[in-house]
């Protein structure tokens, strides 16, 4: 029997497939896309997969993601790949990249960190260390570890 | 070339450019004696933002200026603390920055110096941001080494609160940059954080890590110490016993290499006898006086820069 598709095949836009399972929200966060955009958006999660247990799909339709914007996901979302749709075809498919800086992101776990004060300051981290995963604070030159648990957005 | 237009933290100098800093501070001691006089930065203005109480920094700061013969901006902490009330940092920098050629700041927040040095249009030197960093403090540490020992090849004891000294760490990186061999001596609760000793080993230093003064004391060409402090311990009965255990004692100097060195970043409370100070090995006071030589180094540097900007 053929399963059927829980969110249907978009015409024109981006495809962010192999999200971790339970992320898919704040990868749309990430993106500025919930909230702020027209985009017609489909949101699957706990889709069972074959690589993973579980996974996250995001469907953006009419818009195709460029790849400095969606890079910024792989801070949360490593496995991610990038589908570029038109006319129901895929045209370009790629991996997520870890950006070097990441800037009003996360913020700095450190209390006594000039980012955490009303000073004029956008967050900014330099990536550190890719496993684990680290990120060091331009400002105080603290690390951070989870970076989930310091997202911003 | 010494290119920089800020002095934040030791991790923004290579080994190359910590040389040249130290080079110029040697050929500027003379006027730092006061032997010479110097006209070096005549014309120019330095300003000390300080937003906690400082006494050896500011004051090295602002005689090294003096030496060159600079003006001198203090804006002290009381007055830096009713600025501070109703401005943002940033914008106190960005007026002040129009007063001078150069800003020396101490601010309780750490990456403070980084952030002034966004919005300020002059060079800027961190005197210490919070338990931060304090550059100019590792920069005279390097110097007072070079002058009273060498810098490579050579066996140096790091002792006491390794783990939240954080000046302590930016020496630590430095002297991995040079050939040395570092033992960290601290009691058990106040280790270098594990992520601190494995940069320093990948960075090529040979690192050995102890709670017993006495296993490298006899062993080490620089004894530097610092200060335990009593809060870090709930317990005063265990203070008393960690702190006993590094105090620096004639009697503990018996069997020390022939050409040690004592070093201490001051103010002392009893890590060091005062009978120790009458000892050749004694350098924490001519370790003061080296912060004026390299204070005349950076601002000179720094200024040099800035006129051919």
């Amino acid at each position: 029997m053929k399963r059927e598709l829980k969110i249907e095949a978009i015409r024109n836009g981006t495809v962010i497939d192999h999200i971790v399972a339970g992320q898919a929200l704040n990868v749309l966060k990430i993106l500025s896309i919930a909230g702020t955009s027209e985009a017609v958006v489909s949101v699957a999660m706990n889709v069972p997969s074959e690589l993973a247990e579980a996974k996250d799909i995001v469907k953006v339709e009419d818009r195709e993601l460029i790849a400095d914007e969606v890079d910024k996901i792989a801070l949360i979302a490593p496995n991610a790949t990038i589908n570029i749709i038109r006319e129901y075809e895929v045209i370009e498919k790629h991996v997520v990249h870890l950006p070097d800086v990441i800037t009003g992101i996360i913020s700095c776990p450190n209390p006594d960190c000039i980012s955490n004060t009303r000073e004029p300051v956008t967050s900014k981290f330099v990536l550190h260390r890719i496993d684990p995963l680290q990120f060091r604070c331009h400002y105080c030159e603290g690390l951070v570890d989870s970076v989930i648990d310091y997202l911003l957005i | 070339m010494f290119t920089k237009r800020e002095i934040i933290s030791m991790k923004d100098f290579s080994q190359d450019e910590i040389d040249c800093i130290l080079k110029k501070a040697q050929e500027l001691e003379v006027y730092a004696r006061g032997e010479k006089p110097s006209d070096l930065l005549s014309g120019k203005i330095m300003a000390n933002l300080f937003f906690e109480p400082s006494t050896r920094t500011r004051l090295s700061f602002e005689t090294a200026m003096k030496r060159l013969g600079g003006e001198v901006l203090n804006l002290g902490s009381e007055e830096a603390s009713s600025i501070s009330k109703g401005e943002t940092l940033a914008d106190t920098v960005r007026v002040i920055s129009q007063y001078c050629d150069v800003l020396v700041l101490r601010h309780p927040k750490q990456g403070a110096a980084r952030m002034a040095a966004e919005y300020s249009s002059v060079p800027i030197i961190n005197a210490g941001d919070g338990a931060g960093h304090h550059p100019t403090q590792t920069l005279l540490d390097l110097y007072t080494i070079k002058r009273e020992s060498r810098l490579n090849g050579i066996s140096v004891a790091i002792v006491g609160d390794l783990k939240y000294g954080r000046t302590v760490h930016s020496l630590a990186y430095a002297l991995a940059l040079y050939d040395t061999r570092i033992s960290l001596v601290s009691p058990e609760q106040l280790r270098i954080p594990d992520t601190i000793k494995s940069d320093l080993e990948g960075m090529g230093a040979e690192v050995f890590e102890t709670s017993e003064l006495s296993s490298v004391i006899n062993d080490v060409d620089v004894l530097y110490i610092t200060r335990i402090q009593r809060e870090r311990f709930p317990d005063p009965a265990e203070y008393r016993k960690v702190a006993g255990s590094y105090r620096i004692s004639v009697d503990l100097l018996n069997d020390v290499k022939d050409n040690l060195i004592i070093m201490h970043p001051l103010p002392r409370v009893t890590e060091i006898d005062v009978e120790v100070d009458s000892t050749k090995y004694a350098k924490y006071f001519k370790q003061t006086f080296y912060g004026v030589p390299i204070r005349m180094a950076l601002l000179t540097m720094l200024m040099e820069t800035d006129d051919e900007a």
